[in-house]
């Protein structure tokens, strides 16, 4: 080793040996980007510029056609009937799991995050099977004159069931760490139950909410499996967003069908932007 | 008294969320999915065995779990490369690539699968360079793979990613102390550390590509034998009314995710040993 004896030097050496020559770096940095360029950014770029393919015009028209104004339609009232649901359900569970000790916490933890691990098709198939003609409530229901499958309600349950573990599982880890010091603080001061979990908790998890409803609702908006196998494909009236974008392609009709795609890709775009300052604003919070 | 009762614990409201979080759960995921096991159950042995080893099932199975196995690995390779880049080196932009790497988790997957079917497509802006060289990515088996190695992107660079940030320095310093060049550093010292991260990775892209079906179909060209995956076949037979048919092959997706699942379990418990 030819290094001069003086700290800063044996400093700068180390640096060396720790990391990889530049043309290395370089090459190594190039790969990452072509590769990510080629996967994501291209694809992404690709449904905006088939939308606008034929102009402002043909772009708008494409949207204001009414299929796609009703498509639009049944995909806000789903997405405004799971998020809640699935909120409300999240908090809990995670008050439960993580304030508390019990046997079985984390067969409990695995259950919630099944629906993961099936895939879309199956997530659709089971509501057929519970709600179909042939299906356990089937004929119950045919006798009340009441739709679930390939009716709206088969809709939200499918999606509620795919976006079913996306809250609890951000919540969860997020209250496990945080602790119960500061509510038990609360109450020994005197609060109540629901004054602790409003007042307390629930600014200490605001961030992991804003995480996990956005993350829940664009799942809830952007589904397309599931749903397809619940819709029944009824134009105007069963079709959500992308079931409506899989009509027009399969029809031939591109540039309406990347016209309405490209929302959900802006949903996507935007989706992405307040999950890093979620995510960004949680560690902060972890870090103090 | 109550205090002893709950272990000391004084914060009120488990009996009720607990409920509640039971309630939900068993309403909304575990009575419907057990639909699905009394459904195949009422399926004789010997019809269960011919419907989900048919010719052109079996044939599905290679396709799906055979294009899934190659995307994961794909995924892999360049998910350990993009998480090493993105912590290691510095370059212009790194926190909006940081970000879009999430885009498939983003993106609903029709829309994926639209896009990829047009950019790989004869004419389209990656197919019509590829075209002249023999190359033929949509509508073949080749497309499965691309939409795969998309919907699996993200899941490598998150497990990979922090573990790479945790990563100690002092490793690598004494390792080059002891005369390892930084080649031998990676792949001794590293590599080991890295390995159950970049294995869970791995199974949970593979999870989701078996599963996967919005982005693959357009790509696909779903020719039976040929390009069909398995989620296909299922909802072949639910448009023919085939019900029992279409739960059998569930039956079998679903106990193979379980298994993938157990695997994954299995695996972030080595991890968590090994960070220990």
């Amino acid at each position: 080793m030819s290094a001069p004896a003086t700290t800063y030097a044996g400093k700068t050496n180390a640096n060396h040996r720790i990391t990889e020559p530049a043309l290395v770096r370089w090459g190594l940095t190039a790969v990452a980007l072509v590769f990510l360029a080629l996967f994501l950014v291209l694809p992404l770029a690709a449904v905006f510029s088939q939308a606008f393919e034929k102009g402002l015009g043909v772009y708008l028209a494409a949207l204001k056609e009414p299929d796609a104004l009703s498509s639009v339609k049944l995909t806000l009232i789903t997405a405004a009937v799971t998020v809640p649901l699935n909120l409300v359900f999240g908090v809990t569970a995670a008050w439960a799991i993580a304030k508390f000790t019990f046997p079985g916490k984390n067969l409990l933890i695995t259950l919630i995050d099944l629906p993961f691990s099936v895939s879309p098709v199956i997530s659709g198939l089971i509501f057929v099977l519970l709600f179909g003609r042939q299906g356990w409530l089937g004929p119950w229901l045919d006798a009340h004159d009441t739709k679930i499958v390939f009716a709206v309600p088969g809709i939200i349950l499918a999606t509620v069931f795919v976006t079913f573990p996306f809250i609890a599982r951000e919540l969860i880890p997020l209250m496990e760490s945080q602790g119960r010091d500061e509510e038990e603080a609360a109450l020994v001061l005197g609060a109540s139950g629901l004054q602790t979990f409003f007042r307390v908790t629930l600014p200490n998890i605001k961030w992991g909410i804003i995480y996990g409803v956005i993350l829940c609702n664009a799942r809830a908006m952007g589904e397309f499996g599931a749903v397809s196998v619940v819709s029944g494909h009824i134009r105007g009236s069963t079709n959500t967003v992308p079931l409506h974008v899989e009509i027009l392609y399969n029809e031939y009709n591109y540039t309406a069908a990347f016209a309405v795609a490209s929302l959900l890709a802006f949903l996507a775009l935007i989706t992405l932007a307040v999950k890093t300052v979620a995510e960004w604003k949680v560690r902060q919070q972890l870090g103090d | 008294m109550k205090f002893s009762k709950r272990h000391n614990n004084v914060l009120p409201g488990f009996g009720p969320t607990m409920g509640y979080t039971l309630l939900y759960l068993s309403l909304i995921v575990l009575i419907p999915l057990s639909a699905l096991i009394f459904k195949t159950a009422g399926l004789s042995w010997h019809d269960f065995v011919a419907i989900v080893t048919a010719p052109r099932v079996l044939a599905s199975y290679k396709v799906t779990f055979g294009s899934a196995l190659t995307a994961a690995g794909i995924n892999a390779l360049f998910g350990v490369l993009v998480a090493w880049v993105l912590v290691r080196y510095p370059f212009p932009g790194k926190r909006l690539i940081d970000a879009l790497v999430d885009l498939p988790f983003a993106l609903p997957t029709a829309v994926a699968g639209i896009t990829l079917a047009t950019v790989y497509s004869a004419n389209g802006w990656i197919g019509r360079y590829l075209e002249p060289h023999g190359i033929k990515v949509a509508f073949t088996r080749l497309g499965i793979i691309v939409a795969m190695t998309f919907i699996g992107l993200p899941f490598v660079v998150r497990t990979v990613q922090p573990v790479i940030e945790e990563l100690d320095s002092e490793l690598e310093e004494a390792a080059a102390c002891l005369g390892a060049n930084r080649w031998q550093t990676f792949r001794r010292v590293l590599f080991p550390l890295l390995l159950p991260s970049v294995l869970t990775g791995f199974a949970l892209a593979f999870a989701r590509a078996v599963g996967e079906y919005g982005s693959i179909i357009f790509i696909a060209g779903n020719m039976p034998m040929v390009s069909e995956i398995t989620p296909l076949i299922i909802i072949t037979k639910l448009e023919q009314y085939d019900y029992q048919g279409a739960t059998a092959v569930a039956t079998v997706m679903l106990v193979s995710s379980f298994v993938i699942l157990l695997v994954i379990n299995l695996l972030q418990k080595w991890s968590r040993r090994y960070a220990e």
